[in-house]
């Protein structure tokens, strides 16, 4: 899918993450989170597979993250992308 | 005497709130009810309800009946609920503003539909109705009747007083109608009843008395907000010890009267007859549920061998 304006999902809530997509020529992952020097590497594992699912090759994703857990990654990933006019 | 499936605990989990999602394999309640309705804001009805679907998809150890809230089946959202949520396998649909059976029967329509395109057996998801309005209570008795997959009626008061244009009071005398008519249709049809939510979750008293209140009129189980209310439900609907050891002498008079050939007996006083053989079996029937005997009672206990 193709990333066709600005989309936002999520939450600042604990255990939650704020997820922002928009256009870009590019794709750019900005991570944000309470947890980040433990976790980094697994977020972002799971964005990466979440883009790579929805056919997404291009994009400016950027997450502030409140640990949440991997099932909370997907669903505000995908929630973001739905709204950024994609799926 | 088919096993008895104890709802006497029914919690409101909201279902766009991660942190509360992912505690609920912890929750010591009978069953779940993911709220996509009104806990939910409009804005973010979408999300929701993809959080709740990747939320069941993880949660593969399932410790309690899940339902889902979806959003009334007059709403616009109502359908893009079910396509998301069902694929991740609820127990069942709670069906919010089910004013009549035709409510209900088009839900049911619905979920065989996805039961064939997932592959499930007919009948695979469960439907608790809301009754919530006066239209839904004056019609309760043949919504009760309206689906195969109904597990029971559960009646919503917050929503019954709004629709009545009345304060919805501690005391709860302004519900009572309502709730005999909720519980003569879910009763005449043999299915459960299940009362309303008690608000404040700092009233524990309060909800005490509420609960005896509706465990003695016939309500099988309590809706909740908050799992500090969880203990006190179950506490109320527990068999008392003492009823238990009355129902086993209960059992035991009428079988030793059968021997004699005759179908009434007196025990310590009291006339002991079919009827009150009845309600020791379901004394004990509901003892086995909560683990308390391991006696099974079939019909010929209750009724006798032709």
């Amino acid at each position: 899918m193709k990333i066709v304006k600005k989309g936002q999902a999520g939450t600042m809530q604990s255990s939650d993450l704020m997820v922002t997509v928009e256009p870009a020529d590019e794709l750019v992952i900005d991570i944000q989170s309470t947890v980040k020097k433990q976790f980094e590497h697994l977020i972002r594992a799971k964005l990466e597979e979440v883009l790579a699912r929805c056919g997404v090759t291009a994009g400016k994703i950027g997450i502030s993250d409140r640990g949440a857990l991997d099932y909370a990654i997907e669903a505000r990933l995908e929630a973001a992308l739905q709204r950024a006019g994609g799926e | 005497m088919a096993e008895l499936k104890l709802r006497r605990s029914l919690l409101y989990v909201p279902g766009n709130m991660p942190s509360m999602l992912q505690n609920i394999p912890l929750f010591n309640c009978d069953a779940i009810q993911i709220d996509l309705e009104d806990a939910v804001p409009y804005s973010e009805k979408d999300a929701a309800r993809i959080l709740v679907r990747r939320f069941l998809e993880g949660y593969k150890d399932r410790n309690k009946e899940i339902l889902v809230r979806i959003n009334g089946l007059d709403t616009k959202w109502a359908l893009d609920d079910l396509k998301t949520v069902l694929p991740a396998l609820p127990d069942g649909i709670r069906l919010p503003k089910a004013d009549s059976p035709e409510v209900v029967e088009r839900l049911d329509t619905l979920l065989t539909e996805y039961e064939e395109e997932l592959g499930l057996p007919i009948g695979h998801f469960r439907i608790l109705p809301s009754i919530e309005t006066a239209e839904g209570v004056i019609n309760a008795v043949q919504t009760a009747r309206s689906s195969p997959r109904l597990i029971g009626l559960a009646f919503g008061a917050e929503d019954y007083t709004a629709t009545m244009e009345i304060e919805r009071t501690k005391s709860g005398e302004e519900l009572f109608n309502a709730r005999m008519n909720v519980l003569w249709g879910a009763k005449a049809a043999g299915i459960q009843a299940i009362d309303s939510i008690f608000a404040d979750v700092n009233d524990m008293e309060a909800l005490r008395k509420e609960t005896e209140l509706i465990k003695r009129l016939g309500f099988t189980g309590k809706c909740m907000v908050n799992p500090r209310q969880i203990d006190i439900i179950h506490d109320v609907f527990a068999p008392k010890q003492a009823e238990v050891d009355y129902a086993l002498e209960v059992m035991d008079a009428i079988k030793r009267a059968r021997e004699m050939g005759t179908g009434v007996i007196s025990l310590k006083g009291k006339m002991i007859d079919r009827p009150v053989v009845v309600r020791a079996a379901r004394v004990l029937n509901t003892a086995r549920a909560h683990g308390m005997v391991d006696v099974v009672i079939n019909e010929e206990d209750i009724y006798g061998a032709e």
